[in-house]
Formats: C-alpha cells, structure tokens, sequence
C-alpha cells in the first residue's frame, strides 16, 4: 500500500474523531434551537463555564477568590479538601441546572416574543457574562482537567495496523472515549425525547408554542429542562475538550467551530449535526494533510466556515434541515 | 420651549428636507462641530487622544459602517474585524507602494478595497439569509485574517509578520508614525468621521437608505412590490465595507501604528462593534456614536475605578468588565432594544412638550 494513502486513512481517521467533538458542542445548540428556537452563542462558554466550575470543585477552590482577597485583603485560596470525580460532576451539573434556571427567569422570559435576532444577540451578551463570571470565580489561567479518561496512544490499534500496513496508527484514546460517549449521549437524547413525557412535551413546545401551551405544557419547566440538558451536553463537551486541551479560554471559541456544522447539517436535526460534524472535522484535517502545505499551514482557522458558506449557497437549509418556505 | 418645530417657517423644498428641520437640533450640530474641531484640537493631549478620541472617533466610523449593514439592511455580520484588517493592509500596502500620495487618499482607496471585498463576501447574502448570513460571514472573518497571516506579500516580508506605519503626511503635515501630534491625528480622524456620517446619513434618508430598510422589514414584500435585492445588498455591503474599511485603515495607521493582524482584528473586533450598535441602537446614525463612545469610555472608566481607586489587580477588573459589558447587554435588549439612541429619541419627544405636556 503507497504510503501516502495509509497517511490519508489516520488523517481520516482523526478527522473523524475530531468531528465527533464538534458534534457534541453542536448538539448543544440543536436542542436549544429545536425547543425554543433560540440559537444560542453561549454554548461554548457554557462548556467553559462547566470545565471550570468542575475542576474548581475537584480542587476544592473558593470560588470568587480573587476578588474577595482584592476587596477585603484576605488571602483564601482553597478549602483544603478534594472532591472525587464523580461526585464532583455531579455537583457541577447542579450548578448547570441553577445557571439554567437563571437564564429563564432572568434573561429569556424577558425576551419572549421578540425577533430571534434579538435573542441570538442576548445569547451574545450572557456569553460574555458568563465569560466573565467564570474567570472571577474560579481565575483565568490554564487548568488542567483529569477525572480519570484514559488519554495517549492506543496500542492496540497502533500494533494491529502496524501489522497490516506496517504503519501504526496514532488514535489517541481520549478520541475514542469521547466517541463512544458521544453516540451514548445520541441514543439517550433520542431515547428522551421520543419515549419520555417531557421529552414529547418538549418536542410539542418546539412544534407550536401556543398549541403546546393550549394542551397544558408549562413552557417555563420545558426551557428551563431545555437548557439544563443543554447544560449537561456543556458539560460532557467541557469534560472532553478540558481533557484534551486544557481548561482556558480557546475552549469557548470551539463554539464557533461548532456553527458550521451546524450550518452543514441544519440547525434542527439531531443526526445532522452529527454528520456535519463529522463532514467538519475530515475535511479540515484532509484538507491540511493534502494542500495546507502548499498553502502555508493553519488552514484548519478558515476551511470549515468556507466549506460551509459554500454549500449553502447551493442548499440553504443545511444537510437535513426543515425547507424554508417563505410567505409574506 | 425651545426644542419645536413651531415659528420655524420653511419657504423652500430645500429648507422642508434639511437633515435637522428643527431649530435646536441644527444649532446643536454647528456647535458640536465647532467644539470638535475649533476648540478640541487645541486642548489635546497625547494622553486624551491615545485613550479616548482616537479609538471613539474610529469606532464610530465603524459603527456607523456596520450599522447601515446591520441596523438598516438587515444583514447581520460578524465579519468587522476581517473587513478592518482588509482597510489596514491595503493601507499598509497603499503606504508603503506609494510613499508621496497623500494620506488622505490612501485611506480612501482602502476603503474602496475593502467595499470590493465586502461586496465579494456579500454575495452569499443573495441565498442564505438570518443566522446562516451571520455565521457566513465569519469566514470573511478568519479566511481574511489567516490571509494576512500567512501571505508575506501582505507585510512586505517583514521578519516580525507584524505592519508598521511609516511616516507619511498630509499637505506636510505629519499624521502617521510615533512623531505625529496628537491634534493632527485628532482632526485628521475626525475628517473622516464627519464625512462618513453626513454621507451616512444622506443614504439613509434617501432612495437607497428606504430600499435597505424595505429589505431588511421583509425582503420577500420588498422584492414584490419592486425593490432589486441583489442591488440593495449589494450597496449595503458594499458602503458598510467601505467605511469598516476607512476604520480599519485609520485604526492601523493612525492609531496603533503597529498591527499584529490575529490579535487586533480578530473575532473580539467584530463583536466589540456589534455591541457598540446595539448598545447605541440598530439603525439610528447618533446611536453609532453613543454605542462607541460608550464602550470605549467603560473600559477606562473601569480601568480608573477599579484599578487605580480601589487598587484591585488589573486581571480582575478586565473580568469585571466582561460581566458589565455582557450583564449591560441583555439589560438593554430587554429593556431598550433600541438602544441608546431610542432613549435619546424619548428623551427628544418630552423636550418637545416640556414645559407643558398636556
């Protein structure tokens, strides 16, 4: 097999692991999207935000340290105490469902009715907020996150292709963690949304505000449980990207990366946002394996926004989106 | 009292469609302009214009560009920062190819360079609409700046990948460069603002200004009852780039001198100018102003506060603003989702009864 080739298959191969990240950080945004037709720019940051109050929780930090010291002249840092993983997400999910009840009550409620660009710029607004908050509460450096993922090489693949290619493969195993958790979650979300009660009613509220309303549906509980799961996807992509990368700032810029698949795949299918993702992330990696060379490196800023400002033109409701039927 | 338009007799079609029909509101206006550039210029200081006029006065530019993009046409864009680094470097490039020209028409050129290229990544505007427009144009956004990034021949090969404005002037003036005074840069920034607004302005009032704002109430009514989508998106794009582009240019040349493209122009760039519009409000040219000269006056305000008064760690104060910036804009969309300039508009309509509202 010419060497060129086995090259392409890893790249393909991680490309396809990668877009499983972005699939997970777009999902986010479909089910917010779906439910209340918010599209919501805090998805990253909400990722972020959960990366960060779960490693300041693990660690045992005060939060708002820094500016309780700047303002009395104490100098508290910690508790002194670790909290195990498990129990540490756990916690941490609490505070994502409180944050998305704050949302509800303090900012959507408010904006019920208006036109979505409206609501697309107040997700700006909380994104910065929440920017903000997070860096206060638990300081701005880089963290890193370990709840116990397995991370580096996996042998296994590396001396199986070794054997069959005479070329290991490089799969890191986080990579693979992350997609078997990210296909859990998938099933777990259809399963909730087609076989539970909230999970229709939710699917009700996305269909028809009003008729949801009419049947008795509370639209507060369904958005606050909206944004909770969302919170919870936040989470699950905060565990993986921290894992990854480290807990910083770049984590919220993923959210960016995560709009053009959801311009791939349609912002309201659930399947779609995975395919896209995983169309994102193969051709950005193929794309810089094959011409990023020739064209000076670094094309994996660009390729995904270019590829989709490209598709669409030629279908504007994405891969698997509803068609836009356009009245006066 | 003073601020109607009663006794205020217009005995021309000229006089009836004047941009200020009331008395007050004219008068306003000559006096701001004589202020800003009969009085300002001679009570500057390096520090005032480096921190506070210069970066308020490019905004505004800014502001204004986006503005009719946004505000007026509908077109939402995230792509500012791109279409300002586009402004800087052909500016950057314009300088350095042409060293005689003057100054002046430098920055002009940039900003037609940069409607060019607006105009190419507003093509996309003709298909896909909302949302999908707003994260269309961030491509504009990264490809440009990668662009700049990567492609020497933008920064002539220099060793740092960084743009430096060399010395140039205006009728012999100097304007770029770390010797220019601060008043030359002042008035010449201001130049450029004052034109951009009374041509704003005009367009918005006009033929074209009502074309963007029939597409941006309902395209699909507009396209019915005769307006050409493709030619009003087209122009929208096309001026907003131009002044983004004016911006950007002065913002590299006049006011930092020095650009590192990924860290100047970058995606933060494009959001800073958005809040400054919403925060000003959409579709309202004074609301340009007020949004900039409100998000660049928090900062410092926060900085002399927080920093020098209180004594607290510059990091945390750059937090705090984040959570200001953010916590102050969802309060003004629910609030006010006109923004400043509605507040200025109500506060117009109470002057006009004052003293006696009923």
């Amino acid at each position: 097999m010419p060497e060129q080739l086995v090259f392409g298959m890893e790249v393909i191969l991680n490309g396809l692991m990668a877009g499983v990240l972005y699939a997970l950080v777009a999902l986010g945004f479909v089910l917010i999207y779906k439910a209340s037709g918010i599209f919501n720019y805090a998805q990253g940051v909400m990722a972020l935000f959960a990366a960060m109050t779960l490693v300041g929780i693990m660690n045992g930090q005060v939060p708002f340290s820094h500016l309780i010291n700047a303002i009395f002249g104490t100098h508290i840092h910690y508790f002194g105490w670790n909290v195990p993983a498990l129990f540490a997400i756990l916690l941490t999910m609490a505070v994502m469902v409180l944050l998305a009840w704050a949302v509800q009550r303090f900012v959507m409620r408010h904006l019920v009715g208006q036109e979505p660009i409206i609501l697309f710029m107040a997700t700006i607004g909380l994104a910065y907020f929440l920017e903000g908050v997070a860096d206060l509460m638990w300081g701005s450096e880089i963290k890193t996150l370990d709840v116990g993922l397995p991370q580096g090489i996996n042998l296994w693949i590396d001396e199986s292709t070794f054997n069959i290619f005479g070329y290991g493969f490089f799969i890191d195993n986080l990579d693979i963690v992350a997609t078997v958790i990210a296909a859990l979650l998938v099933a777990a979300l259809v399963a909730f949304s087609q076989y539970t009660k909230q999970g229709r009613a939710m699917r009700a509220v996305a269909d028809d505000h009003q008729a949801a309303l009419s049947v008795g549906i509370s639209l507060n509980f369904i958005w606050i449980m909206v944004w909770s799961v969302a919170g919870f996807v936040a989470l699950v992509a905060g565990i993986m990207w921290g894992t990854k990368s480290g807990v910083q700032f770049s984590l919220s810029l993923i959210a960016l990366k995560a709009l053009p698949v959801l311009m791939l795949g349609g912002f309201t299918s659930i399947p779609g946002a995975i395919v896209g993702g995983l169309i994102i992330g193969v051709g950005e990696k193929l794309f810089e394996f094959t011409l990023g060379p020739a064209l000076g490196g670094a094309t994996e800023n660009w390729f995904a926004y270019v590829l989709a400002l490209i598709f669409l033109v030629f279908r504007p409701q994405g891969l698997f989106g509803e068609k836009i039927i356009e009245r006066v | 009292m003073f601020y109607r338009e009663a006794g205020d007799f217009k005995v021309s079609y000229v006089d009836d469609s004047q941009t200020f029909p009331i008395k007050f509101d004219r008068y306003r206006y000559y006096v701001v302009l004589a202020v800003a550039f009969g009085i300002i210029p001679f009570i500057i200081n390096d520090y005032w214009a480096n921190a506070l006029l210069l970066p308020f006065l490019i905004y505004a530019i800014a502001a204004i560009g986006l503005n009719i993009l946004v505000g007026y046409c509908g077109q939402v864009s995230l792509g500012t920062g791109g279409f300002m680094a586009v402004g800087a470097y052909a500016c950057y490039k314009l300088m350095t190819a042409f060293p005689d020209v003057s100054m002046f028409i430098h920055v002009i050129l940039a900003g037609g360079i940069t409607a060019i290229v607006g105009v190419l990544f507003g093509l996309p505007s003709l298909r896909i609409k909302g949302f999908y427009l707003a994260v269309a144009t961030l491509a504009a956004q990264f490809f440009l700046v990668w662009l700049f990034n990567r492609v020497p021949w933008f920064y002539n090969y220099s060793a740092s990948g960084q743009i430096n404005a060399p010395e140039r002037d205006v009728f012999g003036i100097i304007i770029t460069g770390p010797n220019a005074p601060a008043w030359a840069t002042y008035v010449f920034c201001l130049i450029f603002l004052t034109l951009c607004a009374v041509v704003a302005r005009n367009l918005t009032r006009g033929t074209t200004g009502r074309t963007w704002m029939a597409i941006r109430d309902m395209d699909i009514a507009a396209e019915i009852i005769g307006v050409n989508p493709l030619k009003a998106k087209l122009t929208a794009f096309a001026v907003s780039s131009f002044f983004v582009g004016i911006s950007g240019a002065l913002f590299f040349a006049v006011y930092l001198g020095a650009v590192e493209v990924g860290e100047v122009f970058g995606i933060q760039k494009s959001f800073l100018v958005l809040f400054m519009i919403i925060i000003g409000g959409l579709g309202s040219i004074f609301g340009s102003f007020a949004g900039a000269a409100f998000l660049v006056l928090l900062p410092v305000v926060l900085k002399v506060v927080g920093a020098d008064w209180m004594g607290w760690p510059t990091d945390i104060v750059a937090h705090l603003q984040l959570v200001i910036v953010g916590a102050l804009i969802i309060l003004f969309l629910i609030l006010e989702p006109h923004g400043l300039a509605q507040l200025w508009r109500v506060a117009k309509e109470k002057l006009r009864l004052w003293p006696f509202p009923h």
